[in-house]
């Protein structure tokens, strides 16, 4: 079991190599691209603004709502055809969920937070990517925030726990594996998004929520980054 | 877009000025990077000045249609997110997305530029498509414009996944075979505000002016696709005009092209 080696050679907690960049898109309120590994997501809000059809908004606060969405041309195989799927569809709305518990829009009755989520390459993971992605560009649109949400995925492969899974190693999972993306407060430790496919052994999942916590303090610590880079540089010119 | 900006974008290219600072037949900077994107069989990003277009190619087997069963297919389609721009709403393809999809689609047809023909691998039965997918990231106006340059890069650079003994397609391995390109079509949109003529308009400019003619050309003379926009009427001698215009913009982008692999 321990003579097993990742595909990429990457210890068992480490992520993928990260780059993360806030502002990136010009006309939105707020935004940010995420890139782990080959999969890269891209994030815009616009908001708070007028909630239609009006029935949906809320007199007390101000609604997140979200999209994913993975380009026709993003997918592992051939073509993905343009336009919600019930995958999409799921997604957006567990993406949403792990975003909420940090937004405050209690100071824009009425109003809805669009985050759009877009993946142009994925390489498996891109469900957390979006996350991190849409938390950046969140905070880059100077919504109150109670922290970050950062996301990975856990999973285990021929018996071993490994975080970040890549697609090479989701492909060598298809039979046996474990695959659960997880999204967290990084400073009150809790968990916003928590899935999973396959199987586990009970106390494997326990370590597989240990196992990945310096990953996702790592994530955290990106995304902070990409928000001090623009702001930093802004500050000096 | 309010009144008063419009206003005042109509009222500054009526004294010739652009806002941005431009020449009226003036080009944003244009910044081309392919082979950006691992899940695509051709990729391509498209910068003019800060807005930003991006096309992917994605090839698949498939069985031709009965009516050209020695064709392969092509497909241009194009969606505005609603990332790019707080004006795109999500939902159906709007009539924008759908125009500027065609427009691409035609100029790359007409021309021939991908020989449809040796995409064929078994008549009647077995076919390569090219589906060419455009979204715009930093939406800022010249959709068609730009997402015609990135389609033809994108195209430029893809490279056919590999054939498994079995017939299937493995998308993991990517050939060293290119798909052929004849022809470079090259996408111009001319845009008219009174006597005035300037190309590449932002998103401000295309909701100032009156009209536009879209016209793709293939070389120093040759016309492969027009389009005409907007609901003011057009003479001969401006269609004269604006293709002249066409064709000075797009030996530009022609250079820049020449230099990208």
């Amino acid at each position: 079991m321990t003579d097993f080696k990742r595909p990429s050679g990457r210890k068992f907690e480490d992520p993928r190599p990260m780059e993360a960049e806030a502002g990136v898109i010009g006309k939105a309120d707020g935004s940010a691209r995420f890139k782990i590994g080959d999969t890269e997501a891209y994030a815009a809000v616009y908001g708070p603004r007028e909630l239609h059809p009006r029935f949906l908004q809320d007199p007390k606060t101000g609604i997140l709502r979200c999209n994913y969405n993975m380009l026709p041309f993003a997918g592992d195989g051939s073509r993905v055809r343009p336009g919600p799927s019930r995958r999409s569809k799921e997604i957006t709305h567990v993406t949403q969920s792990a975003l909420r518990p940090v937004v405050d829009l209690s100071d824009y009755p009425n109003t809805v937070v669009d985050v759009f989520i877009e993946l142009p390459q994925t390489d498996a993971g891109s469900r957390c990517a979006g996350i991190c992605a849409a938390a950046i560009a969140l905070a880059d649109a100077g919504i109150k925030m109670k922290d970050m949400v950062s996301s990975v995925s856990v999973g285990s492969v021929e018996g071993n726990l490994l975080v970040d899974l890549d697609g090479a190693e989701e492909h060598m999972n298809e039979n046996e594996g474990t695959d659960i993306p997880i999204a967290y407060i990084p400073s009150t430790e809790e968990i916003t998004l928590l899935q999973m496919d396959g199987k586990i052994l009970k106390d494997d999942l326990a370590k597989a929520l240990e196992l990945v916590k310096p990953a996702l303090n790592k994530i955290a610590e990106v995304q902070r980054q990409a928000l001090h880079k623009k702001y930093n540089s802004e500050i000096k010119e | 877009m309010n009144q008063e900006m419009k206003e005042h974008v109509k009222q500054a290219l009526k004294q010739g000025k652009r806002l941005d600072g431009r020449a009226l037949d003036e080009i944003r900077p244009i910044k081309i990077q392919t082979g950006i994107i691992s899940t695509a069989e051709g990729s391509a990003k498209v910068k003019f000045g800060d807005a930003e277009v991006l096309a992917g190619v994605k090839m698949a087997l498939e069985k031709p249609y009965p009516d050209t069963p020695e064709d392969g297919v092509l497909m241009v389609n194009a969606e505005l997110l609603p990332l790019s721009s707080p004006e795109f709403e999500a939902g159906p393809p709007s009539i924008e997305s759908i125009e500027t999809a065609r427009v691409i689609d035609r100029g790359i047809r007409e021309s021939k530029t991908i020989d449809t023909k040796g995409l064929c691998l078994e008549k009647g039965e077995k076919v390569w498509s090219v589906a060419v997918d455009i979204v715009p990231l930093n939406f800022d106006g010249n959709l068609i414009d730009m997402g015609g340059l990135a389609a033809i890069a994108a195209i430029k650079t893809a490279r056919y996944p590999t054939l498994n003994e079995d017939g299937s397609v493995d998308y993991h391995k990517r050939s060293e075979n290119k798909l052929e390109l004849a022809n470079v079509p090259i996408p111009i949109t001319v845009c008219k505000l009174g006597d005035l003529f300037i190309v590449d308009p932002t998103e401000q400019e295309e909701k100032a002016v009156d009209t536009r003619l879209t016209i793709t050309t293939l070389d120093e003379n040759t016309i492969c696709a027009l389009q005409k926009g907007g609901d003011v009427p057009l003479k001969v001698e401006d269609v004269q005009k604006m293709v002249e215009l066409a064709f000075k913009s797009a030996g530009e982008i022609r250079k820049i092209l020449a230099e990208v692999n």
